[in-house]
């Protein structure tokens, strides 16, 4: 790999920049692969780079249907907390956010993690109550979190609108000061890039169509470039869990749906800090280029189409304009949605499935890119192991047969 | 945006429906007779296909009434619309 430093720029500014090489090889899929990962986002690319760097397993494949961040990993608002009510979910976004921490340097990718602290905001009694009580469950759990109120949280957002007659009043917030947000792509590139060095074969352009099993035990996939042949098969698909879990006959409590977002004209700093709102279904950064990063609810429906109705991103708006007068007259540029399969907890599916050798890592619903790093190593050590990590276990599917649900809707900050 | 055809009031926005998820899930004939795997079939499992999706409105800025769809999840296309306590048409090819 080549390695990225003030030395080798300043090299390679001496050969006129001609000599820097491609952050990974464009692989052509091998007929077998140890580990076949379907899935070529952050999450399933952290999944190969762990599996190669702790557990020594090189022999991996991950299988990407398009090309390298243009799936969910490119569309997210880039959002990194961890902030969760549950000891189970502290553990697991806690690990991801302490990874998040080291992990430009361990790449030698610089991911623009930027920790400007997270507001998620209370306009309700209810909602006071759930963001008091979730800061005390983040301290016991040794999360940084702290409550504040209006008048503090205009302190650190003075161009929220905080008066008592406005239609969503701040009642106060929660705020996590080690949140912020991170370059989603950059993510993917740098553990691409990481991976490949190791021998992971990142394979684009390449859909898996069928999963083949014999005797209750995958065997590898069919796919648009041909048959591979695999010991262990890794879905991490985000959107598409329900569709390839079938392909080996295994139903999910999932159902996908669009999520939407935008971003307005750059603007010179205004907003330094990342303000989500559970209740009125928004959240807003602003990103290094100066646009504005905005996201929205889930529609309603079940959709796998990569785009939502209007009327949503129109509550949005309208959301946000209350909180930021000062936006009423940005314009917006562009707008997308991506496809997330959310589980009836707002909990994540991490482990394995009932047939042999086929794991999931899906159902992250509106919150799996700040879970990026974690889930990627909890996963890996769950395949390496053929046994669920510790901080994989409780996310088990057999929660919705034993009934030891995770419910994390008040802190998954997007209405479900 | 959606354009529903409500079977009582004709083709209405989508802004004037509520979605009801995955239709055709009966309640067990049996509860007591359940074990736990079972419960969880019922409770939380349901189809979530890429393609012709059996699901239930209801048209609450209008008529109030439930009824049924079957959408293509892929195009959003509308390719049935049937009432409740009804089969959905085969050729909809809902799964």
């Amino acid at each position: 790999m080549q390695r990225y430093s003030l030395l080798s720029l300043a090299r390679h500014a001496l050969g006129r920049h001609r000599g820097w090489t491609p952050l990974w090889r464009k692989a052509a899929p091998r007929p077998r692969y140890a580990v076949v990962i379907i899935g070529g986002g952050g999450h399933g690319l952290a999944t190969a780079y762990y599996l190669a760097k702790e557990h020594g397993i090189r022999d991996v494949a991950v299988l990407e249907k398009g090309a390298i961040g243009l799936g969910n990993t490119g569309r997210n608002t880039t959002i990194i907390r961890s902030n969760y009510l549950w000891d189970e979910s502290a553990r697991i976004y806690e690990h991801s956010l302490q990874l998040w921490e080291g992990l430009s340097a361990e790449l030698n990718f610089n991911l623009m993690l930027s920790q400007r602290g997270v507001l998620n905001l209370a306009h309700t009694e209810s909602d006071v109550r759930e963001g008091r009580r979730r800061v005390g469950a983040n301290r016991l759990n040794g999360i940084d979190a702290e409550w504040l109120d209006p008048a503090a949280v205009q302190r650190i957002c003075p161009i929220l609108n905080i008066s008592a007659d406005a239609r969503y009043p701040v009642l106060g917030a929660t705020l996590q000061r080690r949140g912020g947000v991170a370059r989603h792509d950059a993510v993917a590139w740098g553990y691409a890039r990481a991976a490949d060095a190791r021998g992971v074969d990142i394979v684009e352009n390449c859909e898996v169509t069928a999963i083949r099993t014999a005797q209750g035990r995958v065997t590898g996939v069919e796919t648009s470039r041909g048959e591979i042949a695999a010991d262990k098969v890794a879905i991490a698909a985000a959107g598409h869990s329900s569709v390839l879990a079938a392909m080996a006959g295994v139903r999910l409590p999932l159902q996908s749906h669009p999520l939407q977002a935008l971003v307005s004209e750059p603007v010179k700093p205004v907003l330094d800090c990342v303000v989500m709102s559970n209740t009125v279904h928004v959240y807003v950064s602003q990103s290094d280029k100066g646009e504005l990063v905005i996201g929205a609810g889930i529609d309603s429906f079940n959709s796998y189409a990569q785009r939502g109705s209007f009327h949503v991103i129109e509550g949005q708006i309208a959301a946000l304009l209350e909180l930021f007068p000062v936006f009423s007259r940005l314009k917006m540029l562009r707008s997308w949605a991506g496809i997330v399969d959310v589980s009836p907890d707002a909990s994540p599916i991490i482990g394995k499935l009932p047939v042999e050798g086929l794991y999931l890592n899906g159902g992250w619903g509106t919150g799996g890119f700040k879970a990026t790093p974690g889930a990627g190593h909890v996963f890996a050590h769950t395949i390496a192991h053929d046994e669920p990590h510790p901080l994989a276990r409780p996310f088990a599917l057999e929660r919705f047969a034993s009934g030891a649900l995770i419910d994390e809707h008040g802190a998954a900050a997007v209405a479900h | 945006m959606l354009l529903i055809p409500c079977p009582w009031c004709g083709p209405r926005d989508e802004i004037e429906f509520h979605y009801g998820g995955e239709a055709h899930i009966s309640r067990p004939a049996d509860p007591d007779a359940l074990d736990d795997a079972a419960w969880a079939e019922y409770l939380f499992m349901r189809n979530n296909p890429k393609g012709p999706f059996a699901e239930r409105w209801v048209h609450n800025a209008g008529c109030r009434r439930w009824f049924n769809i079957v959408r293509d999840t892929a195009t959003h296309r509308i390719l049935a619309v049937y009432k409740i306590g009804e089969r959905p048409p085969r050729r909809a090819g809902s799964t």
